[in-house]
């Protein structure tokens, strides 16, 4: 029996589906078996970033209205034999799925697959509560902004009252801005939301980049932000990763002295 | 049968209404019941279909028991149970607030609000978008960082303290403060805010006792 992780943040663009498809994929890296679902019905993006479009026949609410098997439905990935996607319809909205309907989903994809990966969309409506249904846990996304904090504190609280026990990432953190103080620090947001923090990933242009071409980022180890979500990856399955270092400054400032030779 | 009658039974627009006696035993309440529905009620079974509504008065019972009483009167086919009610315990034990300060532990998140009657001591953080409500004090052994309303029913006695003050908004009674237009304190020490002639002010938790005269016995010296 695998386990099901619902990725999710309330406000939009912190980087849901961008985490879902490196997490997954990293997992992927990793050897395991995984399936990643988007529940984002109507506005679906989780199949472009995968760069798996133009490979999808039937979807989530055909599933669901028993229009085909839940098998049929799956997208192998281009890359990976042991990754999967189940993706969301783009006709319809989140109010024809139910609950019960993902729930039972993700339940029998549990049984084939290590690790499920729900894509949750943006809110705390129906679409918010279709994807935690058959969650074991959650990460909740945020950015260093104020109102992205406020909004994964709120679906913090939702979430322990479902008993859905969650993580943090903080995504697209700029180091140079939270050295300034113009972005949030880590400890702080840490301090407010009292969670555990799963990890931190830098603001990374190559995501946009590789988002656009349908390669998701983690398969580009020179990118650092790959290098992050593979370290989140590692600590889903029970490795202990040290948090990675921001400082590129530094970072530079080496690589000119081993340059020189007196590094 | 108990020459005195523990069940009355009577007629509403409804339908029926039954009265049962909060003093007597339940198992002499369950076999009255069963002896006036089986005997000297019979004309209540042959007729259509009746609502019944079962008032239990002061007594109060757990689930179990009261489908024990819907069962014996399920049992006769026409009877329908629409609900099996107490009395709220006597009114006055509610009203007033518990003696002594609750004290509740955990995070009140962005969307949540812990309303509380008395004093209220929390172990936890209040976090942006949070809200937190008393009749009382307020004290937060942790981070106010949402709003926090001590003496909603309009006392204006009452303090909100807190290890770390950094609120969104202060409401005691029915003054509002915003900080830090009104106030600002970059002060890591636990604070307290308080009325003072209805503006809201803002001190060390050290100067509370100035405020409250309460008389300290120290032992020694």
């Amino acid at each position: 029996m695998g386990e099901a992780i619902v990725v999710t943040s309330g406000k939009g663009g912190v980087g849901k589906t961008t985490t879902s498809a490196n997490l997954g994929t990293a997992l992927a890296l990793l050897g395991k078996k995984v399936c990643m679902v988007d529940t984002d019905i109507g506005l679906r993006n989780l199949d472009v970033v995968m760069g798996l479009e133009n490979r999808i026949i039937y979807d989530l609410i055909d599933v669901a209205e028993g229009r085909c098997r839940l098998n049929q439905a799956l997208i192998k990935d281009k890359r990976f034999d042991e990754l999967y996607m189940l993706p969301a319809a783009q006709t319809k909205d989140k109010n024809d799925v139910s609950p019960e309907q993902v729930k039972d989903m993700v339940l029998e994809l549990k049984k084939e697959f290590d690790y499920v990966i729900i894509d949750c969309p943006a809110g705390i409506e129906q679409g918010f509560r279709n994807a935690i249904a058959g969650a074991d846990r959650a990460i909740v996304i945020t950015t260093p902004e104020n109102a992205a904090v406020r909004d994964a504190d709120r679906v913090i609280g939702l979430l322990e009252k479902e008993g859905i026990a969650a993580k943090i990432i903080i995504n697209r953190i700029r180091q140079n801005m939270v050295k300034s103080g113009e972005m949030l620090d880590i400890d702080e947001i840490c301090q407010v939301l009292a969670v555990d923090l799963l990890g931190i990933v830098p603001d990374d242009e190559k995501v946009i980049k590789s988002a656009n071409t349908g390669e998701p980022t983690v398969m580009d180890p020179s990118s650092r932000a790959a290098i992050a979500y593979r370290n989140i990856a590692r600590r889903i399955l029970g490795d202990m990763v040290p948090l990675m270092l921001l400082d590129e400054k530094a970072g530079a400032f080496k690589r000119f002295r081993k340059f020189l030779g007196i590094g | 049968m108990a020459e005195k009658q523990h069940i009355m039974i009577k007629g509403v627009k409804e339908g029926l209404v039954f009265l049962l006696d909060d003093s007597c035993e339940l198992d002499l309440l369950l076999d009255e019941l069963h002896y006036k529905l089986e005997k000297t009620h019979q004309q209540l079974l042959t007729g259509p279909l009746v609502h019944v509504h079962v008032k239990l008065g002061a007594r109060q019972l757990g689930d179990e028991d009261k489908e024990r009483i819907r069962s014996v009167i399920r049992a006769q086919g026409n009877l329908i149970v629409q609900s099996v009610e107490s009395e709220p315990a006597a009114g006055s034990e509610l009203l007033q607030p518990p003696p002594g300060i609750q004290l509740i532990s955990g995070i009140i998140r962005s969307g949540q609000t812990m309303e509380r009657e008395g004093d209220l001591l929390l172990t936890g953080d209040v976090n942006p978008g949070g809200t937190i409500i008393s009749t009382g004090d307020i004290y937060v052994m942790g981070a106010l960082r949402g709003v926090a309303h001590a003496g909603v029913s309009g006392r204006t006695d009452v303090i909100i303290a807190a290890s770390l003050m950094r609120p969104t908004q202060l409401r005691i009674a029915d003054i509002i403060s915003r900080p830090p237009e009104e106030w600002m304190s970059g002060d890591p020490a636990m604070e307290f805010a308080f009325l003072n002639e209805g503006t809201m002010q803002m001190d060390k938790i050290s100067q509370l006792y100035r405020l409250r005269n309460n008389p300290i016995m120290l032992r020694g010296v």
